[in-house]
This record gives structure tokens, C-alpha cells and sequence, in this order.
């Protein structure tokens, strides 16, 4: 069925040929270096079966900077190959699979697990709760998630990447024009990492409206916690689509069914409107939680309460809501008619509002405030602007008729970058180096957080700048060369060169996290910052119960006054209690490597043996609808020593802001 | 998650882990509606689409369609009856309403099983058209979950059987309770756009 074996392994690309080598260099050196230091126990225990919310979230980050190293090769690839006109560098088959690559791991497995990751760390300290509502369910979405992510990276040393696009539009991503198995691998992947992005949404939602604090009414929770409550709204209900119009994706790719292609009655529109009822959505997924990443990080480091904290809640909700109104503005030129268009012309716009009352609300949270300029505050501050860009070329786009100009060209390619870079990269590392201390209780450099940061944001406009004004003069997108005559060389050769800085830049951050790792110091504060939600209220790393009192909470900003007016800071003997934390779980694990391998075997259209491992999937459901394990108390004395160790050396640690 | 056990409340709502699960089941319903809601659009759009095979009135038997509709929708009531007997902490009765629940699912599958064989015996199997397509898709889908509903509502059963009434069985059977009313409710709707729609058209 589907693939000869001589097509399993992709040959013949020295390219490829030196991945799949380092691959499996990597894969080697890994294992015998884990089995050297003898930490496969530690590595099974302390990490692969946790259940704690920040373990799990510390998973999703590193899982996320490797993807981004994987999609910015993509991009470096695809930047090499069109610094020159007529280059040969890459061929036009594997420049297809590499922009197609390039989009779905930044988008799907770069963007979406760093900002769950930082989710995961930060949401349960931030509403003083001590895990998630479903710990053991968080663990299942991350190896989903995994899986997923494993299963599509594979696709390129094996059997194929897919080459429609990470749009996948049909009739091109169907049977019939995409014959290999490469498209199978982003029906099958995306699906199940996509099924771990939904536990997701519903486990944030249950804890969010359920484990708040005392006193922390939904009006005082901190904005990072609302963005995450309104993304998983939408993740609930955006998902589900995509899940079905993948499923019918492989129905028709796998078993000769007829919803998208054109013969049959299918309709290939149909594809396109069910992957941006999703898509749509997904774009403000990603962005949501990274305006909370940029109200915290700025209303901290303006030491000022966050300006307009209502309009900014009712301004999300807008947001979301619109953000399901305004699909067909991917496809305007496809036909739809000036009375459609012109509907969602208005929706769209109509994003600008709210965005633009997030963005002075920001700017006036800075105003008078006595800002300090960390790492962290300088990509809240470099976000205004180029946003800002991102955001009016958005609205030029918007125009149903003058997209007819801009339509596939690099126009828009320009856009989407200035939107999702600054909105989304930028975001993570303003909470990365933010958050990082609270994670792993020393900081990142700041003087090389510095270097990254300039490098990066300079790379990154030189690169996205030119691509403006070569979609203005006709250059459009996926086309893998250009002629000479056209006159794109230059600016071409301009985006290359930012792309390089851009590299170093994050060769940079690279770096940082080595150098820090390494030499960073390790007597810090565990409230570095002079912060104000409660997540710093309590030590760094943070123990594994969070809390041994839980806070309670009378306003916004709530550490803020607790240290203002110094109480519910100390933690008196008498009110230490027992506490009930879930146990570690291998299922979740099991769970993951068994889905990627019914998947892997689905995608070679392996029916009979994907058959087989699915009954291990629903042997693992078995297994857990019988499990009674009720976790464990963690004792007095455990409780007392823990706390005692780190409040203890309070008061007495190096100062590391200003 | 805390162990504090509030017995004034039903059983199932005892414990505040209890709550939260049952809370999650509710907005997983809601994905649930969302993931039909989708179906029936895709139906929506390619219900015409013949490509020259059979349309509805060729394949449909009403009649069939009928006795499935009885069979589930009775299969809901009697859920409801174990649930309550649930409330009055009557395992016996529990169990055995469960029991009939599923039987009664059981009957609805094996007719739809027997729908679908007589289709494919008339020549419309999912690659014959686009509105034959969106149509197994439906009806599979929602008869997957049936399936799915009965191996699940089997080990609640087991477990029942197992460790009596407590809250977390409690729990395990209010949720699969909520399942299959969901179940119920898109047949409702399977049953009015699809069938009824379909013959009238």
C-alpha cells in the first residue's frame, strides 16, 4: 500500500543526507551521555512521568526552543535559496516542503507549546493554586503535543515532508495532485497534537474558574490569567473544527471520500472556509496570551498598576468574539461576492478597536511610571512599535478590494510576520526572561539578554522590511526563484542578510541560557523583580506545592500590597497543614508514544497495523478509568523544611534589578 | 484538591475534585457541539451533491430509521431513571437500569450497522458521492460515539460492581450519564435535518 520501501528513507539530498546523519548522532550521543551520568531514573522520575503543572510547563519551553531552531532553518533555507535570482540552492519541490514545514512547526509547535509552557508555569502561582484542575490530563496533552510535533519532524527523513502549504488547501493537498504520503504526516500529526492542545484549553478553563484563591474574583485576577482563560475559550471552541477537517482530510485522502475534492461533488472551498473558521482563531490563540505576557511584563517594570485593567478585559473578550467573525478575509479573491466581502471587511477592521484600546493602555500604564529597562521590558517595548506596523498593514489587508493587489504576494507575508513576531516571539522571550528566575531560581544575563535582544529586533525588521515593498512591486509568496529582470535582487539580498542577524540573535539567546546556566548566581530574591502577582510571593523554583499557605487576596496586583503593607508575608507554624499533591503518572507517556506510533503507521496507510496500536490507546483508557490512585500528603515536617530553607536566606540575597 | 467531603451535596458532587471533573466534562460537551456542529455544516453544504448517484429518497428506510430513534431516545429515559436511583444510593437498581440503557444502545448500533450494510448494497458506500460521504461521516461519528459510550459505561459498570457507591463512582457514572444524553441530542437533530429533511426535500 502507499510507499515502496526504497521510497521510506528520503536519498539522495546531501542536505537531508547530513539531517538524518546528525539525527542520528544526536539520538546516539543523547542515549549514551543519559546513560553515562546514569540519569535515566532522575530523567523518569523527576521528568517524564511528573504531573506538576511546572515541570510539565519547563517540557513545553525546551520542546519549543528546539522547534524554533528546526522552523528558523526552514526560514534561513528559504532565505538562502531567494538571495539570488535564478539560485540553486534548493529545488522547488523541497523549497515547497521547507515553507511548508516552516509554517506549521512555528505556528503549531513553536508558538502554541511556548506560550502553554509559560501558561502552564506561571497560570496556577498567578491564582494561588498548587496545580493544575487536571494534572495528570496536562501531562497527556503535552506528550500529545509531543508526539505530534515528533511524528511531523520525522517527515522529512521519512517518507516525505508535506509540500501544500500550511494552509493545505485542496485540491492541491489532495490524492491527486499530492500522490506521496508528506501530506498524510500534517493530516495525522497536526490531529494529535492538536487533540493534547484541546485537554489543554478545557483543563485551564476548569482551573481558572475553579481554583482561584480566596478572594481573587474573576475582576482581580492578573491579566496574563485572563488572556489564558479567554485563549482556552477559544482553543474549545476553534479546535473542534480543525479536528474534523483534518479527520476529513485523511478520509479523503486515505479512503477515497469526496468532501474536498472536486470530482465526487466535494468542494475544495470547503476545505479553505473549515481551516480558517479554525485558523482564524488559532492567530489570536497565540496572541491572547502573549498581550497578558506584555501587561504583566510592563505594568512590573513601570512599577504601576496596569492602565484601563477593564477595558483591557472587555477589549479580550471583543477580541475573541470577533476573532470567530472574520475568516473569509484569507480568501477574498476566491469569489466569495462584494456583499460577503465586504462583511467581513468591517469584522476585520473592527479587531483594530479593541487592539488599538490595548495598545494605549499600555502606553499610558508606562506614562509617569519609573520604568526600569530589563531584558524583559525592552521586547514589551520594541513590541509597541513593530506591532504596531504588523497591525496597520492588517488593516490595509483588510480591504476586501485592495487585497485583490496584495492578494499572495510577499505583502502579506510581511504582514503576518510583523504581526506574530513581535506579538508572539517577542512576547515569550519578554516572559522567558521574566519568568526564568521563578523557574529555575537564578536569572538570565541581562547583558547578553541585551546583545540577543538587538541583534534579534534589528534582524528582525531588516529582514520583513524589504519583504513590504517586494509584494508592493508583484513579488509573490512559495515561488521559489525569480528572474534577474524582475528587479527583486536587492531587496531580496536585504532580507537575507536580516535573516542572518536574526540568526545571531538567537544564537544569542542560545547562549544566554548556557552562560546562565553555568555562571548565573544563585543567591537571588525570590522576588527579583519588585513584582506584583502572586506567583513571586513565593520561592525560586517554586517548591512543588506552591503554596504551603495558600494567599489570600483583597485587590489587584495583590503582592504589590502585601508588601506594602506587610501581611500575609510570614508564614506562622500553626498554619502549616498537610498537603494532598497527585502522584506521578507513566501514563500520559505511554500514552503519547502510542499515539505516535498508530499515527506513524496510519500515515503509511498501514490500516491493519494501525489497527493494532490503536488498541493500545484504548488499552491506556482502560488502564486509567481503573485507576484509583489517590496521590500522596506531603507531611508537617517536609512542609517545615522546605520553608524554612528558602525564607530563610530572604533578606540577606544580591539585588539584581537596576 | 482537598479531600473535604461535603455530604449535604449529591454524592457525585461531594468531593471539589468531583465538581472540577464534572465542570470539565461540561466544557468538553461543549467542544463535543462544536465538533457536530462542523459535521452538520459539512452535511449542510454537501447534502445536494448526488454526482449522479443515489439521493436520499433512493437509500433511506423510514421505518428502520424509526425503531433507531425509539431505541435510543428510550435508552436516554432509562438513563435518567439510573441516575436517579443513583440519587437514592440504590446500587442495585442502578446497575441493572444501566444495564437496559445500554442494551437498548446496543439495539441502535446493530440496527445502524444493518442501515449501513443495506446502503452499501445499494451502491452508496462513502466514495460514491460527496453527499454520501458527509453523510457516513455524520452518522458514523455520532455512531463511534455510541460505541464508545458503551465500552466506557461498561467499565463504570465493573467498577460499580467492584467498589459499590462512593463519589468518584458516583462521578464516573454522572458523567457518562451527561454523555449519553449529549448522544441523544444530536440524533434529535441527526434525525430532524437528516432524515425527515432528506425525504421531504
Amino acid at each position: 500500500m502507499g510507499i515502496k520501501w526504497d521510497e521510506f528513507f528520503i536519498t539522495g539530498d546531501p542536505l537531508i543526507l547530513g539531517s538524518q546523519i546528525a539525527i542520528l548522532l544526536t539520538m546516539i550521543g543523547a542515549v549514551a551521555a543519559i546513560t553515562y551520568l546514569k540519569k535515566w531514573k532522575y530523567l523518569w522520575t523527576e521528568w517524564l512521568t511528573t504531573v506538576d503543572h511546572k515541570k510539565i510547563g519547563i517540557m513545553y519551553i525546551i520542546s519549543a526552543v528546539l522547534m524554533f531552531f528546526r522552523g528558523g532553518m526552514d526560514g534561513l533555507l528559504m532565505k538562502a535559496q531567494t538571495a539570488r535570482p535564478e539560485m540553486e540552492f534548493l529545488n522547488s519541490q523541497h523549497y515547497n516542503e521547507i515553507f511548508t514545514t516552516h509554517g506549521v512547526i512555528m505556528i503549531l509547535f513553536m508558538a502554541m507549546p511556548f506560550l502553554i509552557g509559560l501558561m502552564n508555569v506561571v497560570i496556577p502561582l498567578q491564582i494561588g493554586a498548587r496545580d493544575v484542575a487536571f494534572p495528570q490530563l496536562n501531562a497527556l496533552s503535552f506528550w500529545l503535543f509531543f508526539s505530534g510535533a515528533m511524528l511531523f519532524n520525522i517527515s522529512f527523513v521519512i517518507g516525505g515532508s508535506p509540500d501544500a502549504g500550511w494552509t493545505s488547501y485542496f485540491p492541491l493537498a489532495g490524492k491527486e495532485f499530492s500522490p506521496g504520503i508528506g501530506n498524510n504526516f500534517y493530516a495525522v500529526a497536526l490531529q494529535i497534537a492538536g487533540i493534547g492542545t484541546l485537554m489543554t484549553g478545557i483543563n485551564f478553563i476548569v482551573t481558572i474558574l475553579k481554583m482561584r484563591t480566596k478572594g481573587m474574583t474573576l475582576m482581580k485576577m492578573p491579566m496574563f490569567t485572563w488572556t489564558t482563560f479567554v485563549t482556552s475559550i477559544l482553543i474549545v471552541a476553534a479546535f473542534p473544527i480543525f479536528t474534523v477537517a483534518l479527520a476529513l482530510m485523511t478520509f479523503d485522502r486515505l479512503y477515497g471520500t469526496h468532501f474536498f475534492t472536486v470530482s465526487g461533488g466535494g468542494m475544495d472551498m470547503l476545505w479553505a472556509n473549515l481551516f480558517w473558521l479554525w485558523g482564524h482563531p488559532e492567530v489570536y490563540i497565540v496572541a491572547l496570551p502573549a498581550f497578558g505576557i506584555f501587561s504583566e511584563v510592563i505594568a512590573t517594570f513601570s512599577r504601576k498598576s496596569l492602565f484601563g485593567y477593564k477595558s483591557m478585559v472587555f477589549s479580550i473578550l471583543g477580541i475573541a468574539l470577533l476573532s470567530m467573525v472574520v475568516w473569509v478575509h484569507h480568501f477574498y479573491t476566491m469569489g466569495s461576492g462584494p456583499a460577503v466581502n465586504s462583511f467581513f471587511s468591517i469584522t476585520t477592521m473592527a479587531i483594530a478597536i479593541p487592539t488599538g484600546v490595548k495598545m494605549f493602555n499600555w502606553l499610558f500604564t508606562m506614562r509617569k511610571g519609573r520604568i526600569k529597562i530589563t531584558s524583559a521590558m525592552l521586547w514589551a517595548l520594541a513590541f509597541v512599535p513593530c506591532f504596531v506596523i504588523g497591525g496597520v498593514t492588517g488593516v490595509m489587508l483588510a480591504m476586501g478590494a485592495a487585497d485583490y493587489q496584495y492578494h499572495n504576494t510577499l505583502f502579506l507575508v510581511a504582514h503576518f510576520h510583523y504581526v506574530l513576531i513581535p506579538g508572539v516571539v517577542f512576547a515569550v522571550f519578554a516572559g522567558l526572561y521574566y519568568w526564568w528566575p521563578k523557574m529555575f531560581g537564578f536569572m538570565l544575563n541581562e547583558k547578553i539578554g541585551k546583545w540577543h535582544f538587538w541583534l534579534f529586533v534589528i534582524g528582525f525588521n531588516v529582514t520583513f522590511m524589504p519583504m513590504f515593498f517586494l509584494g508592493l512591486n508583484g513579488a509573490v509568496r512559495r515561488a521559489y526563484t525569480y528572474s534577474a529582470e524582475s528587479g527583486f535582487a536587492p531587496l531580496f539580498m536585504l532580507s537575507a542578510i536580516g535573516s542572518i542577524i536574526l540568526a545571531a540573535g538567537f544564537a544569542v539567546f542560545c547562549y544566554n541560557i548556557y552562560w546562565s546556566i553555568r555562571y548565573a548566581d544563585r543567591n537571588i530574591s525570590s522576588d527579583p523583580w519588585d513584582a506584583r502577582t502572586l506567583e513571586w510571593s513565593t520561592a525560586s523554583p517554586v517548591q512543588f506545592y506552591n503554596f504551603a499557605k495558600l494567599p489570600e487576596v483583597k485587590s489587584l496586583d495583590p503582592f504589590w500590597h502585601m508588601k506594602k503593607k506587610n501581611e500575609g508575608l510570614t508564614l506562622f507554624d500553626s498554619e502549616i497543614e498537610e498537603i494532598h499533591m497527585p502522584s506521578n503518572s507513566w501514563l500520559p507517556i505511554y500514552m503519547g508514544v502510542i499515539f505516535g506510533i498508530a499515527g506513524f503507521l496510519l500515515v503509511f496507510e498501514w490500516h491493519i497495523a494501525a489497527a493494532v496500536a490503536a488498541i493500545g490507546i484504548f488499552a491506556g483508557l482502560i488502564i486509567r478509568s481503573f485507576d484509583y490512585n489517590e496521590g500522596f500528603h506531603v507531611k508537617k515536617d517536609e512542609i517545615h523544611r522546605i520553608e524554612n530553607a528558602w525564607r530563610k536566606t530572604e533578606g540577606e540575597v544580591h539585588d539584581h534589578v537596576s | 484538591m482537598s479531600a473535604k467531603v461535603d455530604t449535604s451535596l449529591p454524592l457525585e458532587y461531594q468531593t471539589e475534585q468531583d465538581r472540577m471533573n464534572i465542570l470539565g466534562f461540561w466544557v468538553f460537551l461543549g467542544a463535543e457541539i462544536v465538533l457536530f456542529a462542523t459535521l452538520f455544516g459539512v452535511y449542510g453544504v454537501l447534502y445536494e451533491r448526488y454526482a449522479g448517484g443515489p439521493t436520499h429518497k433512493d437509500i433511506f428506510v423510514i421505518k428502520d430509521v424509526m425503531i433507531q430513534t425509539v431505541l435510543l431516545l428510550t435508552s436516554s429515559f432509562t438513563m435518567g431513571i439510573a441516575i436517579f436511583e443513583m440519587r437514592r444510593h440504590n446500587l442495585k437498581g442502578l446497575i441493572t437500569w444501566l444495564v437496559i440503557t445500554l442494551a437498548l444502545g446496543a439495539g441502535f448500533l446493530f440496527m445502524e450497522i444493518n442501515e449501513f450494510i443495506h446502503y452499501a448494497h445499494e451502491g452508496a458506500t462513502m466514495q460514491t458521492s460527496a453527499f454520501l460521504s458527509s453523510l457516513f461521516v455524520l452518522l458514523g461519528t455520532h455512531g463511534a460515539h455510541v460505541t464508545l459510550g458503551i465500552g466506557w459505561a461498561t467499565m463504570v459498570i465493573i467498577q460499580l460492581l467492584k467498589r459499590g457507591l462512593t463519589p468518584t463512582t458516583a462521578r464516573k457514572t454522572f458523567i457518562i450519564g451527561l454523555y449519553w444524553h449529549f448522544l441523544d441530542v444530536v440524533w434529535i437533530f441527526i434525525f430532524t435535518f437528516v432524515y425527515l429533511k432528506g425525504l421531504v426535500a
